[in-house]
């Protein structure tokens, strides 16, 4: 019996292997070693040549000449970014906006995604679909569009006016207003399907059970619905803010010349100062403050698939 | 009558004939946007059987980050002098085979002795327009906030604040460009427009952070259509760029009247030259299509159609009345004499550059 199993066992492992071994392969092709192409250009020194930059070291000019390439190498693009302002600045700021931003679409997106849950059964199907709807609309293009909109003689000014509300147009697009608005917009979807998901799942008999045994409704939304919404709740705010921080087209298109963020300092690094090794020192650095909210999702996502064994 | 009818015979001719032997041929250009008039794409294909691709930018940042990636796939592209003097130092073009080019000759001396600056002996590239950057600004508005002895001939106008400040109420404008903006204050504080002084150019940027609270954006196209609407007072703009946007006024009769200036301290001359990268496929075919832009009556053409200066002296004699007359474009002796030119920024000034325009952009 036993020995039947074993044979069983031989004969599964090439295939478990290589289903093990895709998601490995793919973090390496597609982020290990783009990474380490971008971390080798953040080591190297600008020149006016083509690609601009004097490589920090060179695998094929033999292994003497990496050693001794090795001594030489500096961190010297780090340390630039530590003695500007301007960067540590703009890493904060997208910091603040993603985070301003996800609690503005976790309101939003909660009492969305729970009217949802609630309503009839029948409805659900087309309230999803209206969700996911935007996603047929190029990104690029809706982003446009909200400049059509917020522009100083855009609907929303003529809108406005024509109702009474305000006397002089606004001035919205360019400031930060409208890139919240723009983020807002865009990354909603991303909120409101995990809240969803696991408000949908969750238990009513819970709610009439605590409602018999004279619980009132708001203090059962606290102890009930929203511990048992968290992981939609924790999964949504990832999804939404690791995003953000990195975010480019929105502020480039939206924002104003105040707007800082990380995304548009890496860009203006890139394309107008020409300077790959600091744009890549930015880039890898922008990683690694996004690595410590993806560990705790990860980490979170880890305990919810614990507990639901 | 006689001779257009025998043009077009032979121009029919010629596509006979070219259209069996250059099937394949075909040439990448990639120019700036809004930038030449697209009969000329047809008229080329038909009179030389080469198809052309055609493809746009709108910053020469853009372009220049591609060319330095390498493997563009572009046979001609069109980088402005700075841009162009540095890119052919990282070796980024190829040498131009002039006897392939028997139209050089209609070549205008002096904006090649200008451009020789960027391109010592002309060796890689051929001027396709050139141009200065001033000021753009609203006629009526301007006289109707700063009176009739308004300085529209100065620099003054944007850059002493107390005008600045009166104007903002209407709409100040300015190119996000800080290589061409932070030159002009440069200028207008009389310190010398070609300094590499990081010094000097912390002064400049000071002038700037003095007008800031004032300009409304900092863009390089979207002035054009403010200047248009009415939307804007004032725009640090490129010359061609207002006039176009002078025109669209006109056209749509909405009462504003835009003028462009090329103030009296002197503004930058700027010159976007056709060139060959290294790496191009089609090097006959690239060579061709410049050939053909050398032609007067192309080059004309072009003036014509975007409202900016060419450096091909031939031309003049095709060009419409309202460019070759206009000294916004083809601006007399003496105002020649006043434009300067620059040299690019060694890396670690282009860094400090950035850096004092960021500051300026956020404000802060």
């Amino acid at each position: 019996m036993s020995d039947i199993s074993e044979s069983a066992g031989h004969k599964a492992n090439p295939l478990r292997w290589l289903v093990v071994a895709i998601p490995y392969l793919w973090l390496l092709v597609f982020f290990l070693a783009p990474f380490f192409i971008v971390f080798k250009i953040s080591l190297s020194q600008v020149a006016i040549a083509m690609p601009p930059y004097v490589p920090a070291f060179d695998l094929a000019a033999g292994i003497s000449r990496f050693f001794a390439d090795l001594k030489e190498l500096t961190f010297s693009n780090y340390l630039w970014l530590t003695e500007d302002a301007l960067y540590w600045k703009s890493y904060l700021s997208s910091v603040g906006i993603a985070l301003v931003s996800t609690l503005i679409l976790l309101a939003i997106g909660f009492p969305v995604a729970y009217g949802m849950a609630r309503s009839p059964k029948a409805w659900r199907p087309t309230l999803l679909m209206l969700v996911i709807l935007p996603f047929w609309t190029s990104f690029l293009i809706r982003v446009y569009a909200w400049i059509g909109i917020l522009k100083k003689e855009g609907l929303l000014n003529q809108f406005l006016l024509w109702v009474g509300a305000i006397n002089e147009p606004l001035t919205i697009i360019n400031t930060n207003t409208a890139v919240y608005i723009g983020i807002v917009y865009s990354y909603l979807p991303f909120m409101i399907l995990p809240l969803y998901a696991s408000l949908e799942k969750l238990d009513e008999t819970l709610l009439e059970a605590a409602s018999d045994l004279g619980c009132p409704p708001t203090k059962a939304f606290w102890l009930i619905t929203f511990p048992l919404a968290l992981p939609g709740v924790i999964a949504g705010s990832f999804l939404c803010f690791i995003p953000i921080v990195g975010e480019f087209v929105i502020p480039d298109l939206l924002g104003g010349s105040e707007t800082m963020m990380i995304g548009k300092t890496l860009w203006s690094e890139f394309f107008n100062n020409r300077d790959w090794p600091v744009s890549s020192a930015v880039a890898v650095l922008l990683l690694l403050i996004l690595v410590v909210p993806i560990v705790v999702f990860q980490n979170s996502q880890m305990k919810a698939m614990e507990a639901g064994k | 009558m006689t001779i257009r009818l025998f043009t077009t015979v032979a121009a029919a001719a010629m596509v006979l004939s070219f259209a069996a032997a250059a099937e394949d041929k075909v040439v990448n250009v990639y120019n700036w946007s809004d930038y030449i008039d697209e009969e000329i794409l047809t008229e080329f294909t038909a009179e030389t059987g080469i198809k052309i691709v055609y493809d746009v930018f709108d910053s020469n940042e853009i372009l220049e980050t591609k060319l330095l990636a390498g493997g563009t796939g572009y046979d001609v592209v069109v980088p402005s002098g700075e841009f162009l003097a540095r890119q052919i130092s990282a070796g980024v073009f190829q040498k131009l085979d002039k006897n392939r080019l028997p139209n050089l000759g209609n070549a205008w001396r002096e904006i090649q002795e200008r451009v020789a600056r960027y391109d010592p002996g002309n060796e890689y590239s051929i001027n396709y327009m050139w141009g200065t950057t001033g000021i753009g600004y609203n006629v009526g508005k301007v006289k109707e906030i700063l009176g009739e002895d308004a300085p529209v001939d100065s620099w003054a106008l944007v850059f002493d604040p107390e005008n600045a400040k009166k104007l903002s109420a209407c709409g100040i404008y300015a190119l996000d460009a800080p290589v061409e903006t932070l030159r002009a204050a440069l200028n207008y504080l009389g310190i010398n427009p070609d300094s590499q002084e990081p010094a000097d150019l912390e002064k400049a940027g000071e002038l700037w952070m003095s007008i800031r609270p004032y300009v409304q954006k900092f863009h390089s196209s979207e002035y054009i259509n403010a200047l248009a609407n009415g939307d804007i007072c004032i725009a640090v703009g490129w010359s061609g760029d207002v006039l176009q946007a002078r025109d669209r006024a006109a056209e749509a009769e909405n009462g504003v009247e835009v003028n462009y200036s090329i103030p009296k301290e002197g503004a930058q001359m700027w010159f976007d030259q056709m060139a060959i990268p290294a790496d191009a496929k089609n090097i006959e075919a690239a060579h061709v299509f410049i050939n053909y832009m050398l032609k007067p009556e192309v080059a004309a053409k072009a003036s014509n159609y975007v409202y900016y200066a060419n450096g091909n002296k031939a031309s003049q004699a095709f060009l419409n009345e309202d460019v070759i007359g206009d000294p916004a474009i083809y601006p007399p002796e003496e105002v020649v004499q006043k434009l300067y030119t620059t040299t690019p920024f060694p890396p670690n000034v282009q860094r400090v550059v950035t850096r004092i325009w960021t500051k300026v952009k956020s404000g802060q």
